[in-house]
């Protein structure tokens, strides 16, 4: 029982880390805290929903479809709201208020066009089913979210420190003028990240969806709250952390709900993250504490 | 005359309420940005100003003044236990941490069954009136005003403009944000109980993330160069969807979209006027 | 040597590897004018930062008026009587220039709550009071008639007499300043050099961080010479112009080597 419990919890954290790349990604390059990030989310989910319901794609399409809509629509949404923010230069508390307004409208325009009922995916994705190995029961979509995870986190490594254009993003993380200066063109990495965030959420958004088989546009500000739990207890801008953050979260909440009560499970992001804020604040991983000198 | 005014009164009884309760709560929340810190739980403190407020009076005949004060002193002591860790961090912290807060007490309150669980409390005795809220919204503006025109004024203003310089100056960083929060949290408990006793219903969705960014929108519109800033963003974004019948059910999206324009496009709010300036007049 | 008012001892920090400062020891005596020199990147201004507090050292103490500093925040510091300027000005931008260094009379004004609160005669006194304290610093520093005006608007050379003005304001015992003139042009620095000659006449001591030697040579009583985050020389500004080691850090050795050929 506590074997199935784990693997759970580690299926489930592996969506969470996912998720939290992403959030992570954003803040410890372009130095902001986007919480429209949690809106890519909920994008992602309904774009295969749609993907799948009336273009008729397999899922295996549908999820890398969802994402790159999802990277695209960041991009614009990024740009208009973060764009000018940069260009003045702005305290690092105005992309914070900025995207939280954006989070409101978004969602509000969201749920008036979807309405809040809960969707789920056609039957025909599911024909899968489970497999069980030595008494653990693993379903196809588990499966999908590891795999998944897998290939993004492994591509993402790569891309960060083997190529040289994951040398220009660090760059540009570290120091957005110098680097900007030594002829990094910032413009397009800004966009690349923000792409690449965008479509990290919406991937994560589907595995979800795909996994509890309910999407309804609310389901990314829920995502937020564990999304900071996992962020602050990885590191600010530490994809490592990110990874064994959302590990951590996904087996603490199932075995929360496995042996305490399943509605405290959402508490224990909480808990994680004023732990983190009391004890070490600067994460498992963390270098610096976000401060503006 | 007086007829007519109490007609008046009696029919837009729920929004003069409302404006009174949301001022309030746009000033706790100007207290915090006052000295450059965001924090996101004043609608938390609010529901737990409201909720500690009623079960007093509902379940156990506290009289009104009594529970006044522990809807003050309890969000007081729980931004004190958040607050306290945060301080020496970047801002971006407190804003998740109480961003966090308001989510667990959300949850929280949800499965109280005691309070009514997800069906919220009833019964609440009609105790606040006219002249609590706009008593309180006085007392809360004029102190306000007569701090902000002093040398804790001029400090909040250091704090918020250069945080590090502010220290070099001697100001106790630590002691100034804390004392923001926990001011900011007892004034958010008042509205809270204020709501609560006007209103025979409190349910836990109301202190949630929409209502927390609502009150943000108050103070951005407004501006939060003084007091009577976020006070007029209040009055306007609360009359208006009453004003304009058809945008009522936008309101949210309207609340988002004037915090993206006012942050992007109008970062002085409404009321870019400084309080208490000497010189620097443009 | 006179009354040690700033003592600084073996003083080290670290910063992931590597070492900013390494067992640096100085003593600044009350009420002169001492300079800490060094080419870029040598350590003044992390110096600067570990002594007000702004950054905390992974060894050694520093001591004003023989009491240890170590741990306290910067706010304690200043108010136990160490103030700083900072190298690029950090001016209170919107605020006036007179409420600026009423600003930095933050723990000079007396106030309590209770008084603010209900606006007694006592407050009102004590606010007229620092205004007219904080008129006086500006008349000082030369700034009387730009006290109306927004601090963000003033000329790069006024901006910095505001922050020593700010500086002047809480009161300091030691006055620390980081590269005062920088970016000005010579008039600007001859006003400048009367300015703290002028500082001197009101019983401060004075820690400068300077690139200009001209300004170093003929205003300091002492200077300390750091390179690569250790102290190299030390003495009266006459013996550390002549210093070998010294010419060397600054001009490399074939230069220093050539000049004690000469000598």
């Amino acid at each position: 029982m506590l074997a199935q419990q784990l693997l759970n919890g580690l299926f489930s954290g592996a969506v969470y880390a996912l998720f939290a790349l992403g959030f992570t990604l954003m803040f410890g390059v372009l130095g902001v805290i986007n919480l429209t990030y949690g809106f890519y989310f909920s994008t992602g989910a309904f774009v295969a929903l749609y993907a799948t319901q009336y273009l008729h794609m397999p899922i295996f399409v549908a999820l890398p479809f969802a994402a790159v809509v999802t990277g695209l629509i960041a991009i614009v949404i990024d740009d208009l709201l973060l764009g000018p923010l940069r260009r003045a230069k702005a305290p690092e508390l105005s992309s914070l208020m900025v995207t939280l307004g954006a989070t409101l409208l978004l969602y509000s325009l969201m749920t008036a066009w979807f309405t809040t009922d809960i969707r789920r995916f056609p039957p025909a994705v599911f024909n899968g089913g489970a497999f069980e190995i030595e008494g653990l029961r693993i379903t196809l979509s588990q499966i999908l979210i590891v795999v998944t995870v897998a290939i993004i986190v492994g591509g993402l490594a790569f891309l960060l420190q083997r190529t040289k254009l994951g040398l220009a993003i660090r760059a540009l993380a570290e120091n957005g003028d110098t680097a900007q200066l030594m002829g990094v063109n910032a413009g397009g990495i800004v966009r690349l990240v923000s792409f690449i965030s965008g479509a990290l959420g919406g991937a994560a958004g589907v595995l979800i969806g795909l996994n509890y088989n309910a999407i309804q546009p609310y389901m990314g500000e829920m995502m937020m709250l564990k999304g900071f739990a996992v962020i602050i207890l990885g590191g600010l801008g530490d994809i490592r952390g990110a990874v064994l953050a959302g590990l951590i979260l996904g087996i603490l909440e199932t075995l929360t709900a496995g042996y305490f009560a399943s509605s405290m499970k959402d508490a224990v992001g909480f808990l994680l993250l004023v732990l983190t804020l009391w004890l070490r604040p600067v994460g498992l991983f963390g270098r610096v504490v976000a401060k503006r000198a | 005359m007086m007829h007519a005014l109490e007609n008046f009164l009696f029919t837009y009884q729920s929004l003069i309420y409302a404006l009174g309760v949301n001022s309030l709560l746009a000033l706790s929340m100007y207290v915090v940005l006052a000295v450059g810190q965001l924090s996101l739980g004043q609608a938390a403190f609010m529901g737990v100003g409201a909720y500690s407020s009623a079960l007093l009076t509902v379940k156990f005949g506290v009289p009104f003044p009594g529970a006044l004060v522990v809807a003050a002193a309890a969000p007081s002591l729980l931004a004190f236990v958040i607050g306290a860790p945060t301080l020496r961090l970047s801002g971006v912290y407190l804003a998740i941490a109480t961003i966090g807060l308001g989510e667990v007490l959300r949850i929280f309150f949800l499965n109280w069954d005691y309070a009514g669980g997800a069906l919220g409390l009833n019964g609440i005795p009609e105790q606040a009136g006219f002249i609590w809220i706009f008593g309180a919204l006085a007392i809360a503006l004029t102190g306000l005003v007569a701090i902000c025109r002093s040398r804790v004024g001029r400090a909040m203003e250091a704090i918020r403009a250069d945080e590090a310089a502010a220290g070099v100056m001697g100001v106790n960083l630590p002691a100034y944000k804390l004392a923001a929060l926990v001011v900011s949290a007892a004034i958010a408990g008042v509205a809270g109980a204020f709501n609560a006793h006007v209103s025979s219903f409190i349910g836990p969705n109301e202190y949630g993330f929409d209502a927390v960014v609502t009150i943000l929108s108050f103070a951005l519109l407004g501006g939060i160069g003084s007091p009577f800033g976020p006070v007029l963003g209040a009055l306007v974004l609360t009359a208006l969807p009453e004003v304009l019948r058809p945008l009522h059910d936008y309101r949210l999206v309207i609340n988002g979209f004037i915090i993206v324009c006012v942050v992007i496009y109008l970062p002085g709010g409404l009321l870019p006027w400084r309080i208490g300036r000497i010189g620097a007049r443009k | 040597m006179s009354d040690p008012l700033l003592e600084v001892e073996d003083l080290s920090v670290r910063f992931r590897g590597l070492t900013a400062l390494s067992g640096v020891t100085f003593t600044v005596s009350k009420g002169s004018v001492h300079g800490l020199i060094g080419p870029n990147g040598a350590g003044k201004t992390t110096a600067f930062n570990l002594i007000s507090g702004m950054t905390p050292q992974t060894s050694g103490t520093v001591r004003l008026n023989g009491t240890a500093l170590d741990g306290l925040p910067t706010y304690a510091r200043t108010a136990r009587g160490l103030a700083r300027t900072f190298q690029n000005v950090r001016m209170f931008r919107e605020m006036s220039a007179l409420e600026n260094v009423m600003a930095g009379a933050h723990l000079r004004t007396p106030g309590k709550l209770g008084a603010i609160l209900f606006r007694l005669p006592t407050f009102r006194a004590q606010e007229k009071q620092a205004v007219a304290q904080a008129r006086e610093i500006l008349s000082f520093v030369g700034l009387a008639d730009q006290a109306e005006r927004p601090g963000g608007d003033l000329a790069y050379g006024d901006q910095r007499r505001l922050e020593i003005a700010r500086a002047l304001a809480s009161d300091p015992k030691l006055l620390m300043l980081d590269e005062p003139a920088a970016g000005m042009n010579p008039s600007e620095k001859l006003g400048l050099i009367d300015l703290i000659a002028k500082l001197r006449t009101r019983g401060l001591a004075l820690l400068l961080v300077e690139h200009d030697m001209h300004f170093v040579m003929k205003l300091c009583d002492r200077i300390t010479v750091l390179n690569f985050g250790a102290k190299i020389a030390e003495g009266a500004p006459l013996d550390v112009r002549t210093n070998p080691t010294v010419i060397e850090a600054y001009l490399g050795a074939k230069v220093a080597h050539g000049l004690e050929a000469k000598a």
